[in-house]
Protein backbone atom coordinates (compact mmCIF):
# COMPACT_ATOMS: atom_id res chain seq x y z
CA UNK A 1 0.00 0.00 0.00
CA UNK A 2 1.59 3.33 -1.26
CA UNK A 3 1.63 5.67 1.93
CA UNK A 4 0.00 8.26 0.55
CA UNK A 5 -3.40 6.44 0.06
CA UNK A 6 -5.88 7.14 2.48
CA UNK A 7 -6.09 5.34 5.24
CA UNK A 8 -9.98 5.33 5.41
CA UNK A 9 -11.86 6.35 2.57
CA UNK A 10 -15.65 6.72 3.00
CA UNK A 11 -18.19 8.03 0.15
CA UNK A 12 -21.78 7.61 0.85
CA UNK A 13 -21.70 6.71 4.03
CA UNK A 14 -25.02 6.29 5.50
CA UNK A 15 -25.94 4.50 8.84
CA UNK A 16 -29.98 4.56 9.69
CA UNK A 17 -31.69 2.92 13.12
CA UNK A 18 -35.46 2.01 11.66
CA UNK A 19 -36.82 5.24 10.17
CA UNK A 20 -33.87 7.80 12.01
CA UNK A 21 -31.14 8.52 10.01
CA UNK A 22 -28.08 9.09 11.91
CA UNK A 23 -25.47 9.40 8.77
CA UNK A 24 -27.45 10.72 6.08
CA UNK A 25 -24.24 10.26 2.61
CA UNK A 26 -21.04 11.74 3.80
CA UNK A 27 -17.91 11.52 1.89
CA UNK A 28 -14.05 11.97 3.78
CA UNK A 29 -11.03 10.51 3.51
CA UNK A 30 -7.77 10.53 6.16
CA UNK A 31 -4.33 9.85 5.51
CA UNK A 32 -1.40 8.84 7.58
CA UNK A 33 -0.35 10.69 10.37
CA UNK A 34 -3.00 13.25 10.01
CA UNK A 35 -5.05 14.42 13.29
CA UNK A 36 -8.91 14.68 12.10
CA UNK A 37 -12.04 15.75 13.59
CA UNK A 38 -15.40 15.39 13.68
CA UNK A 39 -17.29 18.63 14.80
CA UNK A 40 -20.76 19.15 15.82
CA UNK A 41 -23.45 19.15 18.04
CA UNK A 42 -24.87 16.04 20.11
CA UNK A 43 -26.82 14.26 17.82
CA UNK A 44 -24.76 15.18 14.51
CA UNK A 45 -23.93 11.47 13.91
CA UNK A 46 -20.52 11.74 15.07
CA UNK A 47 -20.32 8.79 17.06
CA UNK A 48 -22.72 6.76 14.20
CA UNK A 49 -19.93 7.88 11.55
CA UNK A 50 -16.88 6.37 14.93
CA UNK A 51 -18.37 3.05 15.65
CA UNK A 52 -18.71 2.36 11.38
CA UNK A 53 -15.61 3.72 10.85
CA UNK A 54 -14.51 1.21 14.88
CA UNK A 55 -15.89 -1.71 12.81
CA UNK A 56 -18.46 -2.23 15.26
CA UNK A 57 -21.52 -0.66 13.58
CA UNK A 58 -22.02 -2.31 9.60
CA UNK A 59 -22.79 0.71 7.81
CA UNK A 60 -26.63 0.97 5.86
CA UNK A 61 -25.27 2.36 2.76
CA UNK A 62 -22.35 3.32 0.87
CA UNK A 63 -18.25 2.29 1.00
CA UNK A 64 -16.01 2.23 4.00
CA UNK A 65 -12.40 1.28 3.53
CA UNK A 66 -10.53 1.39 5.94
CA UNK A 67 -6.13 0.25 6.13
CA UNK A 68 -7.52 -0.66 2.22
CA UNK A 69 -9.71 -3.27 4.02
CA UNK A 70 -13.77 -3.65 3.59
CA UNK A 71 -15.36 -2.29 6.81
CA UNK A 72 -17.74 -5.30 7.08
CA UNK A 73 -16.35 -7.84 5.46
CA UNK A 74 -12.10 -7.54 6.79
CA UNK A 75 -13.52 -6.18 10.60
CA UNK A 76 -11.68 -8.31 13.01
CA UNK A 77 -8.38 -7.50 10.94
CA UNK A 78 -9.17 -3.83 10.91
CA UNK A 79 -10.35 -3.96 14.42
CA UNK A 80 -6.18 -5.61 15.04
CA UNK A 81 -5.06 -2.29 14.03
CA UNK A 82 -7.50 0.19 15.34
CA UNK A 83 -7.37 1.52 19.27
CA UNK A 84 -10.66 2.74 19.99
CA UNK A 85 -11.28 5.08 22.67
CA UNK A 86 -15.48 4.87 23.53
CA UNK A 87 -17.67 7.76 24.50
CA UNK A 88 -18.75 6.19 27.77
CA UNK A 89 -15.45 4.36 29.77
CA UNK A 90 -15.77 0.87 28.73
CA UNK A 91 -13.16 -0.15 31.30
CA UNK A 92 -13.18 -4.04 33.67
CA UNK A 93 -14.08 -2.69 37.06
CA UNK A 94 -13.77 -5.93 38.00
CA UNK A 95 -9.94 -5.87 37.42
CA UNK A 96 -6.76 -3.47 38.46
CA UNK A 97 -5.59 -0.58 36.72
CA UNK A 98 -2.69 -2.48 35.15
CA UNK A 99 -4.79 -5.78 34.19
CA UNK A 100 -6.68 -3.72 32.37
CA UNK A 101 -4.35 -3.46 30.05
CA UNK A 102 -2.99 -7.08 29.98
CA UNK A 103 -6.20 -8.28 29.41
CA UNK A 104 -7.26 -5.98 26.81
CA UNK A 105 -3.72 -6.75 25.06
CA UNK A 106 -4.84 -10.51 25.54
CA UNK A 107 -8.06 -9.57 23.02
CA UNK A 108 -5.70 -8.78 20.70
CA UNK A 109 -3.86 -11.89 21.36
CA UNK A 110 -0.82 -10.40 21.98
CA UNK A 111 2.22 -11.86 23.99
CA UNK A 112 2.72 -11.59 27.07
CA UNK A 113 5.86 -10.51 27.32
CA UNK A 114 4.59 -7.64 24.85
CA UNK A 115 1.82 -6.69 26.82
CA UNK A 116 4.11 -6.66 29.78
CA UNK A 117 6.22 -4.03 28.72
CA UNK A 118 4.08 -1.96 26.64
CA UNK A 119 2.26 -1.96 29.74
CA UNK A 120 4.77 -0.57 31.84
CA UNK A 121 5.16 1.99 28.97
CA UNK A 122 1.80 3.18 28.69
CA UNK A 123 1.30 3.53 32.22
CA UNK A 124 4.03 5.80 32.25
CA UNK A 125 2.91 7.92 29.32
CA UNK A 126 -0.73 8.53 30.86
CA UNK A 127 0.88 9.18 34.34
CA UNK A 128 -0.93 6.71 36.31
CA UNK A 129 2.23 4.00 36.73
CA UNK A 130 1.84 5.17 40.73
CA UNK A 131 -1.77 3.49 40.13
CA UNK A 132 -1.27 0.26 38.33
CA UNK A 133 -2.25 -2.04 41.07
CA UNK A 134 -5.55 -0.53 42.45
CA UNK A 135 -9.02 -1.39 41.52
CA UNK A 136 -10.51 1.10 38.29
CA UNK A 137 -13.66 2.42 40.08
CA UNK A 138 -11.64 4.67 42.67
CA UNK A 139 -10.16 6.35 39.62
CA UNK A 140 -11.24 10.04 38.86
CA UNK A 141 -12.81 10.85 35.74
CA UNK A 142 -9.83 12.16 34.17
CA UNK A 143 -7.68 8.84 35.24
CA UNK A 144 -10.51 6.36 34.00
CA UNK A 145 -10.20 8.30 30.73
CA UNK A 146 -6.22 8.38 30.16
CA UNK A 147 -6.29 4.57 31.39
CA UNK A 148 -8.73 4.37 28.30
CA UNK A 149 -6.94 5.73 25.87
CA UNK A 150 -3.52 3.87 27.72
CA UNK A 151 -5.75 0.57 26.73
CA UNK A 152 -6.39 1.94 23.41
CA UNK A 153 -2.72 2.12 22.95
CA UNK A 154 -1.67 -1.33 23.62
CA UNK A 155 -2.16 -2.92 20.21
CA UNK A 156 0.32 -0.53 18.52
CA UNK A 157 -2.48 1.10 16.25
CA UNK A 158 -2.45 2.10 13.21
CA UNK A 159 -5.00 4.66 13.69
CA UNK A 160 -6.49 5.83 17.11
CA UNK A 161 -10.33 6.69 17.31
CA UNK A 162 -11.47 8.86 20.38
CA UNK A 163 -15.07 9.73 20.69
CA UNK A 164 -15.47 12.75 22.76
CA UNK A 165 -12.22 12.05 24.79
CA UNK A 166 -12.83 14.79 27.28
CA UNK A 167 -16.54 15.17 27.37
CA UNK A 168 -17.55 15.27 30.86
CA UNK A 169 -13.85 15.97 32.26
CA UNK A 170 -12.88 19.13 34.66
CA UNK A 171 -10.90 22.00 32.77
CA UNK A 172 -8.07 20.46 34.48
CA UNK A 173 -8.35 16.96 33.64
CA UNK A 174 -9.53 17.55 29.98
CA UNK A 175 -6.08 19.96 29.75
CA UNK A 176 -3.53 16.56 30.84
CA UNK A 177 -5.80 14.31 28.43
CA UNK A 178 -4.81 16.56 25.45
CA UNK A 179 -1.45 17.59 26.35
CA UNK A 180 -1.12 13.36 25.83
CA UNK A 181 -3.41 13.52 22.71
CA UNK A 182 -0.93 15.89 21.39
CA UNK A 183 1.90 14.38 22.37
CA UNK A 184 0.54 11.47 20.64
CA UNK A 185 0.32 13.13 17.71
CA UNK A 186 3.56 14.44 17.62
CA UNK A 187 5.08 11.08 17.67
CA UNK A 188 2.91 10.30 14.37
CA UNK A 189 -0.05 8.62 15.46
CA UNK A 190 -2.87 9.13 13.38
CA UNK A 191 -5.84 10.48 15.33
CA UNK A 192 -9.76 10.51 14.58
CA UNK A 193 -11.62 12.57 16.88
CA UNK A 194 -15.17 13.79 17.29
CA UNK A 195 -16.13 16.81 19.53
CA UNK A 196 -18.51 19.72 20.21
CA UNK A 197 -16.07 21.82 21.79
CA UNK A 198 -14.49 23.86 19.34
CA UNK A 199 -11.12 24.78 21.23
CA UNK A 200 -10.80 20.78 21.41
CA UNK A 201 -11.20 20.83 17.27
CA UNK A 202 -8.99 23.69 17.24
CA UNK A 203 -6.01 22.48 19.15
CA UNK A 204 -5.71 19.30 18.05
CA UNK A 205 -6.83 18.94 14.22
CA UNK A 206 -5.10 19.27 11.40
CA UNK A 207 -8.43 19.01 9.29
CA UNK A 208 -12.03 18.37 10.22
CA UNK A 209 -15.34 17.97 8.84
CA UNK A 210 -18.11 20.23 10.20
CA UNK A 211 -21.12 17.54 10.94
CA UNK A 212 -24.74 18.88 11.25
CA UNK A 213 -28.14 16.46 11.02
CA UNK A 214 -25.80 13.93 9.77
CA UNK A 215 -24.07 15.46 6.83
CA UNK A 216 -21.06 17.39 6.49
CA UNK A 217 -21.46 20.93 6.41
CA UNK A 218 -17.82 21.99 5.58
CA UNK A 219 -14.34 20.12 5.89
CA UNK A 220 -10.81 21.57 5.61
CA UNK A 221 -8.38 23.07 7.97
CA UNK A 222 -9.67 24.85 11.33
CA UNK A 223 -7.53 27.73 10.24
CA UNK A 224 -9.07 27.39 6.86
CA UNK A 225 -12.59 27.03 8.07
CA UNK A 226 -12.20 30.45 9.70
CA UNK A 227 -10.94 32.14 6.93
CA UNK A 228 -13.70 30.85 4.83
CA UNK A 229 -16.86 31.23 6.85
CA UNK A 230 -16.20 33.92 9.58
CA UNK A 231 -14.29 37.06 9.64
CA UNK A 232 -10.83 37.64 11.25
CA UNK A 233 -12.83 39.37 14.28
CA UNK A 234 -15.68 39.13 15.96
CA UNK A 235 -17.55 42.17 18.28
CA UNK A 236 -19.56 40.39 21.47
CA UNK A 237 -22.12 42.83 22.76
CA UNK A 238 -24.34 42.19 25.57
CA UNK A 239 -27.28 44.30 26.64
CA UNK A 240 -29.60 44.85 29.39
CA UNK A 241 -32.24 42.15 28.49
CA UNK A 242 -35.07 45.28 28.42
CA UNK A 243 -32.42 46.79 26.07
CA UNK A 244 -31.54 43.90 23.91
CA UNK A 245 -33.72 44.00 20.90
CA UNK A 246 -33.75 47.88 20.66
CA UNK A 247 -30.22 47.73 20.47
CA UNK A 248 -30.63 44.88 17.75
CA UNK A 249 -32.21 46.99 15.42
CA UNK A 250 -30.26 50.06 15.88
CA UNK A 251 -27.01 48.06 15.07
CA UNK A 252 -28.07 47.08 11.57
CA UNK A 253 -26.56 50.61 11.06
CA UNK A 254 -23.54 49.41 12.28
CA UNK A 255 -21.62 48.09 8.47
CA UNK A 256 -20.56 44.55 8.97
CA UNK A 257 -20.30 41.39 7.23
CA UNK A 258 -22.38 39.54 9.17
CA UNK A 259 -24.47 39.84 12.67
CA UNK A 260 -25.72 37.43 14.85
CA UNK A 261 -28.71 38.17 17.24
CA UNK A 262 -28.36 35.79 19.98
CA UNK A 263 -30.70 35.17 23.33
CA UNK A 264 -28.19 36.76 25.77
CA UNK A 265 -25.10 38.60 22.83
CA UNK A 266 -25.32 40.52 19.89
CA UNK A 267 -22.17 39.11 17.70
CA UNK A 268 -20.79 41.71 14.60
CA UNK A 269 -18.50 40.06 12.38
CA UNK A 270 -15.78 42.49 11.36
CA UNK A 271 -12.11 42.60 9.63
CA UNK A 272 -11.24 45.63 12.64
CA UNK A 273 -13.70 44.86 16.29
CA UNK A 274 -12.37 47.75 18.41
CA UNK A 275 -12.78 50.32 15.29
CA UNK A 276 -16.99 48.53 15.08
CA UNK A 277 -16.70 48.96 19.08
CA UNK A 278 -15.98 52.54 18.55
CA UNK A 279 -18.85 53.35 15.69
CA UNK A 280 -21.35 51.45 17.95
CA UNK A 281 -20.30 53.68 20.83
CA UNK A 282 -20.75 56.43 18.50
CA UNK A 283 -24.54 55.91 17.79
CA UNK A 284 -25.24 56.17 21.66
CA UNK A 285 -25.20 52.62 22.39
CA UNK A 286 -23.63 51.67 25.57
CA UNK A 287 -23.13 47.83 25.68
CA UNK A 288 -23.20 46.59 29.26
CA UNK A 289 -19.60 44.81 28.10
CA UNK A 290 -18.15 44.21 25.03
CA UNK A 291 -15.74 41.74 23.99
CA UNK A 292 -13.51 42.00 20.61
CA UNK A 293 -11.98 38.36 20.03
CA UNK A 294 -10.79 36.23 16.79
CA UNK A 295 -13.07 34.28 15.20
CA UNK A 296 -13.34 30.48 16.30
CA UNK A 297 -14.91 27.32 14.82
CA UNK A 298 -17.60 28.27 16.97
CA UNK A 299 -18.68 31.26 14.97
CA UNK A 300 -18.34 28.72 11.59
CA UNK A 301 -20.70 26.41 12.81
CA UNK A 302 -22.91 29.22 14.21
CA UNK A 303 -22.46 30.08 10.51
CA UNK A 304 -23.15 27.09 8.49
CA UNK A 305 -26.23 25.71 10.87
CA UNK A 306 -27.70 28.91 12.30
CA UNK A 307 -27.22 26.98 15.98
CA UNK A 308 -24.42 26.90 18.86
CA UNK A 309 -22.33 23.91 19.15
CA UNK A 310 -23.95 23.80 22.50
CA UNK A 311 -27.74 23.76 21.82
CA UNK B 1 5.40 4.68 19.34
CA UNK B 2 5.92 5.52 15.51
CA UNK B 3 8.38 2.92 14.79
CA UNK B 4 6.53 0.34 15.83
CA UNK B 5 3.58 2.01 13.57
CA UNK B 6 6.27 1.92 10.55
CA UNK B 7 6.94 -1.80 11.41
CA UNK B 8 3.42 -3.00 11.32
CA UNK B 9 2.71 -1.43 8.28
CA UNK B 10 5.35 -2.99 6.44
CA UNK B 11 3.90 -6.83 6.04
CA UNK B 12 0.96 -4.79 3.63
CA UNK B 13 3.06 -3.68 1.34
CA UNK B 14 4.48 -7.20 1.20
CA UNK B 15 1.65 -9.28 1.14
CA UNK B 16 -1.29 -9.51 -1.20
CA UNK B 17 -4.18 -7.49 1.49
CA UNK B 18 -6.43 -9.99 1.43
CA UNK B 19 -4.64 -13.01 2.26
CA UNK B 20 -3.04 -10.76 5.54
CA UNK B 21 -6.99 -10.48 5.90
CA UNK B 22 -7.25 -14.06 5.88
CA UNK B 23 -4.26 -14.40 7.91
CA UNK B 24 -5.67 -12.71 10.60
CA UNK B 25 -8.80 -13.48 10.36
CA UNK B 26 -7.54 -17.48 11.27
CA UNK B 27 -5.90 -16.02 14.42
CA UNK B 28 -8.23 -13.67 15.18
CA UNK B 29 -10.64 -13.74 18.24
CA UNK B 30 -8.91 -16.40 19.67
CA UNK B 31 -12.18 -18.48 20.07
CA UNK B 32 -13.42 -17.01 23.12
CA UNK B 33 -10.20 -17.92 25.43
CA UNK B 34 -8.95 -14.65 26.23
CA UNK B 35 -12.36 -14.32 27.66
CA UNK B 36 -11.86 -17.32 29.55
CA UNK B 37 -8.41 -15.67 30.60
CA UNK B 38 -10.19 -12.88 32.03
CA UNK B 39 -12.55 -14.52 33.85
CA UNK B 40 -9.72 -16.90 35.71
CA UNK B 41 -7.92 -13.85 36.45
CA UNK B 42 -11.38 -11.69 37.99
CA UNK B 43 -11.97 -15.34 39.63
CA UNK B 44 -8.31 -15.84 41.55
CA UNK B 45 -9.52 -13.24 44.10
CA UNK B 46 -13.19 -14.55 44.25
CA UNK B 47 -12.25 -17.93 44.67
CA UNK B 48 -14.99 -18.19 47.55
CA UNK B 49 -17.44 -18.15 44.72
CA UNK B 50 -15.78 -21.33 43.48
CA UNK B 51 -15.81 -22.47 46.83
CA UNK B 52 -19.74 -22.72 47.46
CA UNK B 53 -20.28 -23.78 43.77
CA UNK B 54 -18.17 -27.13 45.27
CA UNK B 55 -20.03 -27.27 48.44
CA UNK B 56 -23.72 -27.15 47.02
CA UNK B 57 -24.52 -30.23 45.38
CA UNK B 58 -22.80 -32.11 48.36
CA UNK B 59 -25.45 -30.57 50.59
CA UNK B 60 -28.00 -31.83 48.33
CA UNK B 61 -26.09 -35.46 48.14
CA UNK B 62 -25.97 -35.42 52.06
CA UNK B 63 -29.20 -34.16 52.77
CA UNK B 64 -31.43 -36.34 49.99
CA UNK B 65 -28.98 -38.74 49.04
CA UNK B 66 -28.21 -40.15 53.07
CA UNK B 67 -31.60 -38.70 55.05
CA UNK B 68 -34.05 -39.29 52.66
CA UNK B 69 -32.26 -42.45 51.37
CA UNK B 70 -32.51 -43.47 54.86
CA UNK B 71 -36.14 -43.86 54.65
CA UNK B 72 -36.30 -45.58 51.11
CA UNK B 73 -34.08 -47.54 51.39
CA UNK B 74 -33.73 -48.87 48.20
CA UNK B 75 -35.12 -48.45 43.93
CA UNK B 76 -35.97 -50.73 41.38
CA UNK B 77 -34.54 -49.22 38.45
CA UNK B 78 -34.01 -51.15 34.84
CA UNK B 79 -34.46 -54.07 36.29
CA UNK B 80 -32.09 -53.90 39.16
CA UNK B 81 -32.21 -52.98 42.82
CA UNK B 82 -30.30 -50.21 44.05
CA UNK B 83 -29.78 -48.54 47.12
CA UNK B 84 -31.33 -45.07 47.13
CA UNK B 85 -28.20 -42.85 47.64
CA UNK B 86 -26.60 -45.11 44.46
CA UNK B 87 -29.81 -44.07 42.52
CA UNK B 88 -29.84 -40.29 43.49
CA UNK B 89 -26.30 -39.38 43.19
CA UNK B 90 -25.87 -39.48 39.16
CA UNK B 91 -28.74 -37.40 38.96
CA UNK B 92 -27.55 -35.08 41.71
CA UNK B 93 -24.42 -34.37 39.65
CA UNK B 94 -26.48 -33.92 36.59
CA UNK B 95 -28.86 -31.32 38.36
CA UNK B 96 -25.95 -29.72 39.73
CA UNK B 97 -23.92 -29.16 36.03
CA UNK B 98 -27.57 -27.87 34.57
CA UNK B 99 -27.70 -25.08 37.98
CA UNK B 100 -23.97 -24.01 37.32
CA UNK B 101 -24.20 -23.79 33.77
CA UNK B 102 -27.50 -22.16 34.25
CA UNK B 103 -25.89 -18.93 36.73
CA UNK B 104 -23.28 -18.51 34.93
CA UNK B 105 -24.53 -17.83 31.43
CA UNK B 106 -27.58 -15.91 32.79
CA UNK B 107 -26.97 -13.74 35.82
CA UNK B 108 -23.63 -13.41 34.58
CA UNK B 109 -23.90 -12.54 31.23
CA UNK B 110 -26.69 -10.15 31.79
CA UNK B 111 -24.68 -8.21 34.03
CA UNK B 112 -21.54 -8.27 31.38
CA UNK B 113 -23.96 -7.55 29.16
CA UNK B 114 -25.87 -4.41 30.14
CA UNK B 115 -23.86 -3.14 32.87
CA UNK B 116 -20.25 -3.82 33.40
CA UNK B 117 -20.35 -3.11 29.38
CA UNK B 118 -18.21 -5.94 29.28
CA UNK B 119 -18.67 -6.65 25.38
CA UNK B 120 -18.50 -3.71 24.23
CA UNK B 121 -14.99 -3.32 24.86
CA UNK B 122 -14.26 -7.04 23.69
CA UNK B 123 -15.78 -6.23 20.41
CA UNK B 124 -13.79 -3.66 19.51
CA UNK B 125 -10.81 -5.85 19.75
CA UNK B 126 -10.43 -8.70 16.86
CA UNK B 127 -12.67 -10.67 18.94
CA UNK B 128 -16.23 -11.01 17.67
CA UNK B 129 -19.95 -11.82 19.12
CA UNK B 130 -19.00 -15.80 18.00
CA UNK B 131 -15.64 -15.79 20.28
CA UNK B 132 -18.37 -14.03 23.09
CA UNK B 133 -20.66 -16.59 22.86
CA UNK B 134 -17.53 -19.67 23.23
CA UNK B 135 -15.72 -17.77 25.86
CA UNK B 136 -18.90 -17.40 28.20
CA UNK B 137 -19.89 -21.49 27.61
CA UNK B 138 -16.56 -22.32 27.92
CA UNK B 139 -15.82 -20.63 31.21
CA UNK B 140 -19.27 -22.24 32.74
CA UNK B 141 -17.89 -25.59 31.51
CA UNK B 142 -14.58 -24.99 33.36
CA UNK B 143 -16.56 -24.15 36.38
CA UNK B 144 -18.34 -26.40 35.83
CA UNK B 145 -16.04 -29.31 35.36
CA UNK B 146 -14.36 -28.12 38.38
CA UNK B 147 -17.83 -28.69 40.56
CA UNK B 148 -18.24 -32.13 39.01
CA UNK B 149 -14.50 -33.21 40.04
CA UNK B 150 -15.39 -32.57 43.51
CA UNK B 151 -18.94 -34.42 43.44
CA UNK B 152 -17.16 -37.33 41.85
CA UNK B 153 -14.40 -37.70 44.10
CA UNK B 154 -17.17 -37.75 46.47
CA UNK B 155 -19.32 -40.03 45.11
CA UNK B 156 -16.06 -42.32 44.61
CA UNK B 157 -15.33 -42.34 48.26
CA UNK B 158 -18.86 -43.37 49.34
CA UNK B 159 -18.77 -46.03 46.47
CA UNK B 160 -21.23 -44.56 44.10
CA UNK B 161 -19.91 -45.43 41.36
CA UNK B 162 -20.95 -48.67 40.36
CA UNK B 163 -19.62 -49.42 36.47
CA UNK B 164 -16.36 -48.66 35.23
CA UNK B 165 -18.42 -46.50 32.88
CA UNK B 166 -18.38 -44.22 35.39
CA UNK B 167 -15.08 -42.54 33.83
CA UNK B 168 -17.70 -41.08 31.29
CA UNK B 169 -19.57 -38.77 33.90
CA UNK B 170 -17.11 -36.15 33.67
CA UNK B 171 -17.52 -35.89 29.83
CA UNK B 172 -21.20 -36.12 30.34
CA UNK B 173 -20.95 -33.63 32.64
CA UNK B 174 -19.56 -31.41 30.80
CA UNK B 175 -21.80 -32.17 27.83
CA UNK B 176 -24.57 -31.43 30.16
CA UNK B 177 -23.05 -28.04 31.14
CA UNK B 178 -22.04 -27.13 27.69
CA UNK B 179 -26.21 -27.73 26.97
CA UNK B 180 -27.58 -25.91 29.15
CA UNK B 181 -24.57 -22.61 29.45
CA UNK B 182 -25.59 -22.07 25.53
CA UNK B 183 -29.30 -22.45 26.16
CA UNK B 184 -29.13 -20.21 29.21
CA UNK B 185 -27.00 -17.12 27.51
CA UNK B 186 -29.29 -17.71 24.33
CA UNK B 187 -32.60 -16.88 26.75
CA UNK B 188 -30.40 -14.15 28.56
CA UNK B 189 -29.71 -11.90 25.23
CA UNK B 190 -33.35 -11.67 24.92
CA UNK B 191 -33.84 -10.58 28.75
CA UNK B 192 -34.65 -6.91 29.43
CA UNK B 193 -34.66 -6.57 33.20
CA UNK B 194 -33.53 -8.23 36.00
CA UNK B 195 -37.44 -9.24 36.30
CA UNK B 196 -37.21 -11.62 33.43
CA UNK B 197 -35.00 -13.77 35.36
CA UNK B 198 -37.95 -15.18 37.36
CA UNK B 199 -38.96 -17.12 33.95
CA UNK B 200 -34.83 -18.98 34.49
CA UNK B 201 -36.29 -20.11 38.10
CA UNK B 202 -39.76 -20.79 36.26
CA UNK B 203 -37.69 -23.18 34.11
CA UNK B 204 -35.02 -24.81 36.29
CA UNK B 205 -37.13 -25.36 39.92
CA UNK B 206 -39.81 -27.92 37.98
CA UNK B 207 -36.92 -29.26 35.53
CA UNK B 208 -34.43 -30.10 38.70
CA UNK B 209 -38.00 -31.58 40.92
CA UNK B 210 -39.48 -33.66 38.20
CA UNK B 211 -36.93 -34.63 35.37
CA UNK B 212 -37.11 -38.54 37.15
CA UNK B 213 -34.05 -36.93 39.45
CA UNK B 214 -35.59 -38.60 42.90
CA UNK B 215 -37.94 -41.09 41.87
CA UNK B 216 -38.02 -43.42 38.63
CA UNK B 217 -39.47 -42.37 35.15
CA UNK B 218 -41.82 -45.56 35.77
CA UNK B 219 -43.92 -43.51 38.40
CA UNK B 220 -45.70 -41.41 35.73
CA UNK B 221 -48.32 -42.21 33.67
CA UNK B 222 -47.42 -42.98 30.08
CA UNK B 223 -48.36 -39.52 28.37
CA UNK B 224 -46.67 -37.68 31.68
CA UNK B 225 -43.42 -39.87 30.62
CA UNK B 226 -43.36 -38.88 27.34
CA UNK B 227 -43.50 -35.27 28.50
CA UNK B 228 -40.99 -35.76 30.72
CA UNK B 229 -38.15 -37.62 28.42
CA UNK B 230 -38.52 -34.71 26.21
CA UNK B 231 -37.30 -32.07 28.50
CA UNK B 232 -33.28 -31.92 28.46
CA UNK B 233 -32.68 -32.44 32.44
CA UNK B 234 -34.01 -35.44 32.08
CA UNK B 235 -31.99 -36.43 29.56
CA UNK B 236 -28.77 -35.84 31.50
CA UNK B 237 -30.29 -37.50 34.46
CA UNK B 238 -30.97 -40.61 32.45
CA UNK B 239 -27.43 -40.53 30.68
CA UNK B 240 -25.71 -39.93 33.77
CA UNK B 241 -27.74 -42.55 35.52
CA UNK B 242 -27.40 -44.98 32.89
CA UNK B 243 -23.14 -44.32 32.68
CA UNK B 244 -22.43 -44.44 36.97
CA UNK B 245 -25.23 -47.56 37.09
CA UNK B 246 -23.81 -48.95 33.80
CA UNK B 247 -27.01 -49.32 32.92
CA UNK B 248 -28.74 -48.30 29.46
CA UNK B 249 -26.17 -49.34 27.05
CA UNK B 250 -25.83 -47.84 23.30
CA UNK B 251 -29.30 -45.99 23.57
CA UNK B 252 -27.62 -43.69 25.79
CA UNK B 253 -25.94 -42.12 22.88
CA UNK B 254 -29.69 -40.72 21.67
CA UNK B 255 -29.14 -38.59 25.39
CA UNK B 256 -25.98 -37.00 24.00
CA UNK B 257 -27.29 -36.13 20.98
CA UNK B 258 -30.26 -34.64 22.00
CA UNK B 259 -27.43 -32.52 24.33
CA UNK B 260 -25.06 -31.95 22.11
CA UNK B 261 -27.81 -30.58 19.37
CA UNK B 262 -29.33 -28.21 22.04
CA UNK B 263 -25.72 -26.87 22.87
CA UNK B 264 -25.05 -26.54 19.54
CA UNK B 265 -28.28 -24.23 19.18
CA UNK B 266 -27.73 -22.32 21.76
CA UNK B 267 -24.43 -21.49 20.83
CA UNK B 268 -25.53 -20.47 17.29
CA UNK B 269 -28.36 -18.47 18.86
CA UNK B 270 -26.20 -16.43 21.55
CA UNK B 271 -23.87 -15.54 19.07
CA UNK B 272 -25.97 -14.10 16.56
CA UNK B 273 -28.14 -12.37 19.17
CA UNK B 274 -24.84 -10.89 20.68
CA UNK B 275 -24.13 -9.09 17.39
CA UNK B 276 -27.76 -8.06 17.01
CA UNK B 277 -27.68 -6.19 20.09
CA UNK B 278 -23.98 -4.73 20.38
CA UNK B 279 -23.28 -4.58 16.50
CA UNK B 280 -25.65 -2.25 15.81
Amino acid sequence: MPDDSPLIRARGLVKRFGTFTAVDGIDFELRRGEAFGFLGPNGAGKSSTMRMIGCVSPPTAGELTILGLDSVRDGAAIRARLGVVPQEDTLDVELTVRENLYVYGRYFGLPRAVISERAAALLDFVQLADRAGDQVEPLSGGMKRRLTIARSLINAPDILLLDEPTTGLDPQARHVVWDRLFRLKRQGVTLVLTTHYMDEAEQLCDRLVVMDGGRIAAQGTPRGLIGEYSTPEVLELRFDPADHDAAADKLTAVPATRREVLADRILLYVPDGDATLAQVRALGLDPLTSLVRRSTLEDVFLRLTGRQLGE
Amino acid sequence: MSERVAGRALPLRVLPVTALAGATRALGGGGGRHLIERHARVYRRTWLVLASGVAEPLFYLFSIGIGIGKLVGSVKVGGATVPYTTFVAPALLATSSMNGAIFDSTFNVFFRLKYAKLYDAVLATPMRSGDVALGEIGWALIRGALYACAFLVVMLAMGLLRSPWSAAALPAALLTGFAFAAAGMAATTFMRSWQDFEYVTLVSVPLFLFSATFYPLSVYPRAVQILVQCTPLYQAVALMRGLVLGAGGPALLWHVAYLLIMGAAGLYVAGRRVSRLLLT
